[in-house]
């Protein structure tokens, strides 16, 4: 199926008054266009292995750093581990979301995409899927050296909730901004300094849901953080969405 | 697919061959800075359809910004642009359907195989039969044999190639190629130089000669291959001709002298 079809242009009176091109756009070719943009970016990591072991290996130091520093044997690690796991993602995620344009950037297919008659928020959207895929299998990475470190059972199905909401929302803000950093010279100092006041709110209501779900930490009376979590996900992606043709542009 | 030229399109409809011809690329009054550096200057030109325009400029002349901004991938900063029927930028998607555009850069995933590479592009493009698309591109620039290798592990020239296998292979009817015989050897010029002659079999009607504005600094190989030929010198086109062996030597002169 061809996405796109316009009419003629030849028109007697000049190109001004020339019959407007439709935009014929079906959701099968917005679907292809969308499988073939993760499958790209899948392909190229499982060849190259670049974002997921250099997002792996630094969350792991960054979690035995912490391990050492704070003593999460202690009592305090009930009310510590979740936040120490939280601060190792998003540190990891962070150097993975900086790569993930500046190779596009660096290696010239950037053009490429933007050459194709794609949607730059499907790019976006295509993008925040394929981050959050790595940045979760870290995760796993960094939840089994959890158990391993703590012996903790993280083998629960409620974890998913925050594991979820909580990368997505990572994902979805760090790949925005990313592809702002990736323009500039400086994008490995402005990507965190962009990031990071903005994860915020996905920080504490992820660490908080963790916790309750780790520890069974009561949730009553605090704020709904999984609603949170999910209304912060969702304006996120959403103004990231409309906002990517701009930031791609020149 | 193509407009016409009105005559009151002033300085750039002076530059076509006839009133009523066809135009694939209008370009009226066009101007890009890069912060304080103006890079094109009041450009105007109108390309015919079915021609194969060489634009040749010194290094800095703005050719390279100049076909970015006719490929949507700039933004101008004024002037009206129209390629292919789609006025820059409001109608920049439907563009990218309709116009291939290589340069001297592959565009390309070094770590992808050029089948998966091109099979990515035509996933992209939609193309409803994309195997056959990316077997005809493959088996037009002779790359049929190479297509498990890695874009990496291929030479200059054969990445040039590819490059060119992606950029026809939607079978666009408008072809913007910057210096795209960079690091071609003669079998690669060969191929470049079919698929200028080659005919769109489906961006228009069928046989449809196909439009090619090309940059090039090699004077020799843009004269043999041109219809027409622009000279754009510090930002602004300094001279357009026919193509013929009398240009030859008033383009030398005003390219070496490199000054509008």
């Amino acid at each position: 199926m061809n996405c796109v079809r316009g009419t003629g242009l030849v028109n007697p009176e000049g190109w001004n008054q020339a019959p407007r091109p439709v935009w014929r756009k079906s959701t099968v070719c917005v679907l292809r266009q969308l499988r073939a943009l993760l499958w790209k970016d899948l392909v190229l990591e499982y060849r190259t292995r670049e974002l997921l072991s250099a997002m792996g290996v630094f969350g792991l130091l960054t979690l035995v750093v912490f391990n050492f520093a704070l003593d999460l044997r202690a009592e305090s690690g009930e009310a510590v581990i979740p936040g120490v796991l939280w601060s190792s993602i998003a540190f990891a995620g962070v150097l993975g979301l900086g790569r993930s344009f500046a190779q596009e950037r660096d290696r010239g297919s950037l053009d490429g995409l933007l050459l194709a008659p794609v949607d730059r928020g499907l790019i976006y959207l295509a993008k925040v899927l394929a981050n959050a895929l790595f940045m979760l299998a870290a995760e796993v990475v960094l939840l089994g050296a959890l158990a391993i470190l703590f012996n903790l059972d993280v083998l629960r199905p409620a974890l998913l909730t925050p594991m979820l909401l909580g990368t997505l929302g990572l994902a979805g803000a760090g790949t925005l901004l990313a592809a702002v950093a990736a323009n500039t010279r400086a994008r490995e100092i402005l990507l965190p300094v962009l990031l990071f006041p903005l994860l915020t709110p996905v920080v504490i209501g992820a660490v908080q849901t963790t916790g309750a779900v780790l520890f069974g930490a009561p949730l009553q009376g605090t704020p709904p953080w999984s609603a949170l979590l999910v209304t912060y996900n969702a304006v996120i992606v959403a103004l990231s969405y409309i906002m990517f043709d701009a930031v791609l542009e020149d | 697919m193509a407009a016409t030229l009105p005559a009151r399109l002033g300085h750039a409809a002076s530059h076509a061959d006839s009133p009523q011809q066809p135009l694939d690329i209008y370009v009226q009054g066009l101007h890009k800075r890069y912060g304080h550096r103006r890079v094109l200057r009041d450009v105007s030109l109108a390309v015919p359809s079915g021609s194969i325009t060489v634009l040749f400029g010194p290094n800095g002349a703005g050719k390279t910004t100049l076909l970015r901004i006719l490929a949507g991938l700039l933004r101008p900063d004024g002037g009206e642009v129209c390629v292919a029927g789609c006025r820059l930028p409001a109608e920049r998607s439907l563009l990218h359907a309709r116009v291939g555009f290589a340069s001297h850069q592959p565009l390309l995933y070094p770590d992808l195989t050029v089948e998966e590479n091109l099979r990515f592009y035509a996933e992209l493009f939609a193309l409803p039969q994309a195997t056959y698309a990316v077997e005809r591109a493959l088996d037009l620039v002779g790359l049929a044999p190479r297509r498990r290798d890695p874009v990496r592990t291929l030479s200059r020239g054969l990445q040039q190639r590819a490059a060119l296998a992606r950029a026809i292979l939607h079978d666009p009817p408008v072809l913007l190629l910057d210096e795209p015989d960079t690091g071609l050897d003669d079998p690669g010029l060969e191929v470049l130089h079919r698929l200028l002659r080659l005919p769109a079999a489906g961006g228009g009607p069928s046989g449809r000669p196909r439009t090619v504005l090309l940059t090039t600094h090699s004077l020799e190989r843009g004269l043999a291959l041109a219809d027409r030929v622009l000279l754009l010198l510090d930002g602004r086109i300094a001279g357009e001709w026919p193509a013929g062996p009398e240009i030859t030597d008033e383009l030398r002169a005003r390219y070496r002298a490199g000054k509008p």
